[in-house]
């Protein structure tokens, strides 16, 4: 598996994220720490979690005291993405054995899926074991490095002194995730949607008002999609 | 700060852990090949620019480090962050500007 060309083509088209994921282990490692999670904590988030947005999700409502229903629901609402790279991916590693699905659904994050569908939908035509072998190589760049850099911002995080202004990092770190995703005018309305259901209903008992501004944006959103496509279509 | 007990928190951390694992295999080994219905689809598409936002704009605006008081420097790092993503597509390049905005009026200000 390590030696094949497979597995290095993967690695190849991995790697570039490097650059994307060290920082933000580490801001996570640096914010869960700074909340009052303890570093078996963080690295428990880190490890069994593997989905930086719902982390910082779950971090940021726990600060504000909401119920575990709602930190759950929020955190789980962000990952509602996942079943959709799911059904990507069923075709292609579908046919393999049920530990080497659940391997690659355990490491199924944006940037792996990203390069895996990119590859196996192009030409050469792989076989299920060698999408297997590129998809093993696609996440030993994205997925290892994920947990160390998470280490290494829970040990910086406990030593950085207040007054850093490391309030307002996870707001930058999901504007940041949230610029480039505006890719259609569908995008743009849910996005905007959900900002301003989310001011409207910031006094929603309980922290509801996100997942309620959410529903609320993600049905404007599909709503706006299934308007273009009929305008443009005869 | 965070203010639950500790068992709260591993709770916390192995549901979430177990539901996206149960997200990610759920059509992969589970539901094998059958297919999203179209309308699903057109809803899952817009999940994380549903919640990201909805989660962050009540911070932006009434930032806790302000006591929930209008903040410009926090407002304009918020605006450069979400200009420079847009533009450059580039996340890392985002939170570098949105930074050192954020970290340069406050050291014009303070």
């Amino acid at each position: 598996m390590l030696g094949s060309r497979h597995y290095w083509e993967g690695f190849r088209a991995g790697a570039p994220f490097l650059l994307v994921v060290v920082p933000f282990g580490m801001l996570f490692g640096v914010v869960g720490t700074e909340a009052g999670l303890d570093f078996a904590q963080v690295m428990g988030f880190s490890v069994l979690v593997i989905a930086g947005a719902a982390q910082f999700t779950a971090v940021q409502l726990m600060t504000e005291q909401a119920p575990v229903i709602v930190v759950l629901a929020s955190a789980l609402a962000v990952n509602l993405r996942m079943a959709m790279y799911s059904a990507a991916m069923a075709p292609h590693l579908g046919s393999l054995p049920v530990w080497r699905k659940a391997l690659a659904a355990y490491f199924m994050v944006d940037q792996t899926f990203a390069v895996a569908s990119q590859r196996f939908d192009s030409p050469p035509e792989l076989t299920s074991i060698q999408k297997f072998a590129f998809f093993v190589g696609a996440l030993s760049p994205v997925c290892l490095p994920w947990y160390a850099a998470t280490w290494f911002g829970a040990e910086v995080g406990g030593r950085i002194p207040p007054g850093y202004a490391l309030d307002f990092a996870i707001p930058i770190t999901f504007l940041a995730l949230i610029g480039p995703a505006l890719r259609t005018v569908a995008h743009v309305a849910a996005a905007g949607t959900a900002v301003l259901c989310a001011l409207l209903f910031v006094n929603l008992p309980f922290s509801l008002g996100t997942i309620v501004a959410a529903c609320i944006a993600i049905m404007v959103g599909a709503r706006v999609e299934l308007w273009q496509t009929r305008s443009t279509q005869p | 700060m965070i203010e639950l007990s500790n068992s709260t928190i591993w709770m916390i951390i192995l549901l979430l852990g177990v539901g996206t694992l149960g997200l990610r295999y759920s059509f992969l080994g589970l539901l094998g090949g059958r297919e999203l219905p179209e309308w699903v689809l057109r809803h899952l598409r817009y999940t994380a620019v549903g919640v990201l936002p909805a989660l962050i704009a009540p911070l932006v605006v009434w930032p806790e480090a302000t006591g929930g008081s209008l903040d410009p420097a926090r407002l304009a790092a918020a605006a450069v962050t979400l200009a420079v993503g847009i533009w450059s597509k580039n996340a890392l390049l985002s939170i570098i500007c949105g930074g050192a905005t954020l970290f340069g009026i406050l050291a014009l200000i303070g």
